[in-house]
Order: structure tokens, then C-alpha cells, then sequence
């Protein structure tokens, strides 16, 4: 079966996030003056073949945990869904 | 002579100058090793060099850490074999969990190509016993993620073990906020493991080894490693 995973890594509460820091001085200077606080963190998304919805779940959790987050500065979630669409040119990675 | 082997990955690009240093400076016997080696069993020390491994995707040095020499790196540690990661090699080297903590984007978000000055904390490890603690010396850094980051149990303990071997300073010797070139806690530069055979500086040695460079005061790293391995084999168990 084909599924998205979509993982969203953050930073951990206790660690700085001067790049958030600067977007949010950005916005005072646009006018958007209510911000109070703004944290940027990254989406990967994965396309992935699993024989069921729970077997993708577990094989992005573990991408996750492996590589896409680094567990000292980084949480992450995932969500699994069955892909509504599917890579349509072959990646340019070589097999 | 003391045998290196100095990791290359795709995008590394301070290989060479490390190994000028050794061969012509030192004149030991120094190889580039290709990221999918998987015997380092022929040398005494293993260097990871600075550069762009993998272009710094995703995180600098996190898809350098899953290429197959590290398997041999992590084997060679676990050995008390001397390993030695210099900017992006330290960066490599947390990520792969052989160092404590973890390199961040600097504070200031900037990348500095610059002078700094450490500060020896400690002179009994194997990559600074030619150095004298307090000792300050003139080395550059060349960054944008060298943010030393560790939480505040893991940086308790990383102090309390002596494992910080360099501290940014003043040129006077001070820990100062301005004296900091990344926003690094405890103005940490470099680290070492808790065996002590494992070490990680962002600043970078090999480019302070020739007075025409600027400096010196890089040339005792190498010096010091070189002095253990050709003259006893302490801690070294193969």
C-alpha cells in the first residue's frame, strides 16, 4: 500500500532559536506587531510502501528518530495518511 | 612514525590542508580514506576533516554520520584508538554520538570566518600535552554552525569530568561574552570524550601550523599526538 508520512521536527523548548528570533524581529518591522513569539521548524515529508497504515507509522518513526531529528536539539511527530498522490518522475537518487 | 588516516566524504574540502600539515610539516605518514571504507585497522590516529559534508543538508554532519567509515570510526573509539574531529568533523563525530551535545546555527546567525583564541583547559590529553593549561593560543574558525549546545545536565557533566579541552577566550585569557564567536554555551571550542581518546574543536589546527598563515599555535595538536604514538602506546589498546 502507498502512504505520505509527514514528519514536523522542532527545536526542544529549552533550546534557543535565534532563527525564529529573527523572523520575528522581521515581522515587528512589517507591522505585525501582535506576534508575541515565532519557533521554525521543518517539514519532511516521505512517501513510503508499507502493508499497512500502523508498519508506515512505525518505519517513519524510526526515519525520524534516526535521522531526520537530532534527538539532543530536536522532538519530532509524525502523521500517516494513504497518499493521495505518488511521485510521478523517479527520484534523481540512483538504485 | 604514527600512521593517519584522514576521512574524506562527499563535500569535505580540509583534507588537504591536513594532510600538508602532516606530510610536510611533520612528515608522517598520512592517506585520505574514502567514505565507504570500512577497515581503518591500518592507522594509529583517524582525523575527520572540516568542509561541507553532503553540502550540510538536512543538519552539518547528519547524513556524513550514516556513510559506512563511521561504523569503523565508532569501532576504532571503542578501541582507544586516537580520533580527532576538526569543525565538521566534530559536528560528524555528535551526531554519530561519539561526542557529547550537539553543533547549532551560531547565535547571531551569521557565518564567521575569523581569529579566535582558546583557551587550554586541559594539557594531559592526547591531542594537547605539547600545550601548558591556560595556555592561550591564536587558531581560526570558519563557520555558521558551531553553537556548542548540550542540556544542562549533559553540560554539568561534561564539566565536572574535565572533558572541555578548549574555551573561546580574550587574547588575555578571559571568558567574556564578546570573546564568544557563535553564542557556543559555556564558550565550549572543543570537547573531548569521557575515555579521553575522542576529540572535537570547531576551530581549525592545520590552518595554524605556518607563520605565514598567521600562526603557530595550531602546530601542538598535531605535535602532541605525534609525541604519544612514537614515544609510548599509553591508553592505546588495539
Amino acid at each position: 500500500m502507498r502512504f505520505k508520512a509527514e514528519v514536523r521536527v522542532r527545536l526542544r523548548r529549552e533550546v534557543l532559536d535565534p532563527q525564529g528570533a529573527a523572523v520575528e524581529q522581521a515581522l515587528q518591522v512589517m507591522g505585525h506587531e501582535r506576534v508575541a513569539n515565532v519557533r521554525v521548524g521543518k517539514l519532511i515529508e516521505l512517501w513510503l510502501e508499507a502493508s499497512t497504515p500502523e508498519a508506515a507509522q512505525a518505519e517513519a518513526e524510526e526515519i525520524a528518530q534516526r535521522l531526520l531529528a537530532n534527538p539532543v536539539l530536536e522532538t519530532f511527530q509524525v502523521s500517516v495518511e494513504e497518499a493521495r498522490d505518488w511521485p510521478a518522475q523517479p527520484s534523481s537518487v540512483k538504485r | 612514525m604514527a600512521r593517519f588516516g584522514v576521512l574524506q566524504f562527499p563535500g569535505t574540502n580540509c583534507d588537504m590542508d591536513i594532510l600538508r600539515v602532516l606530510r610536510e610539516l611533520f612528515h608522517q605518514e598520512a592517506e585520505l580514506v574514502w567514505h565507504r571504507e570500512r577497515d581503518l585497522s591500518g592507522y594509529d590516529v583517524i582525523i575527520l576533516p572540516g568542509g561541507f559534508s553532503y553540502g550540510d543538508y538536512l543538519r552539518a554532519g547528519s547524513l556524513a554520520r550514516w556513510s559506512p567509515v563511521i561504523e569503523a570510526v565508532a569501532d576504532a573509539a571503542a578501541k582507544g584508538r586516537l580520533i580527532l574531529g576538526i569543525c565538521n568533523g566534530f559536528q560528524i563525530l555528535t551526531e554519530s554520538g561519539l561526542l557529547p551535545g550537539a553543533l547549532q546555527r551560531n547565535r547571531h546567525l551569521r557565518y564567521v570566518c575569523d581569529w579566535t583564541y582558546l583557551r587550554v583547559e586541559r594539557d594531559d590529553t592526547p591531542f594537547t600535552s605539547a600545550y601548558q593549561k591556560g595556555q592561550v593560543l591564536r587558531i581560526p574558525i570558519s563557520h555558521g554552525e558551531g553553537n556548542f549546545y548540550a542540556d544542562a545536565s549533559t553540560l554539568d557533566e561534561i564539566e565536572k569530568n574535565g572533558q572541555v579541552v578548549l574555551r573561546y577566550v580574550t587574547p588575555a585569557g578571559e571568558v567574556r561574552e564578546e570573546a564568544n564567536p557563535n553564542g557556543s554555551l559555556h564558550h565550549i571550542a572543543g570537547i573531548i570524550n569521557k575515555q579521553g581518546n575522542v576529540m572535537g574543536l570547531m576551530p581549525h589546527p592545520e590552518r595554524a601550523c605556518e607563520k605565514i598563515l598567521g600562526s603557530e599555535d595550531g602546530c601542538g595538536m598535531f605535535a602532541s599526538m605525534i609525541q604519544l604514538l612514537t614515544e609510548g602506546r599509553v591508553g592505546h589498546a588495539r
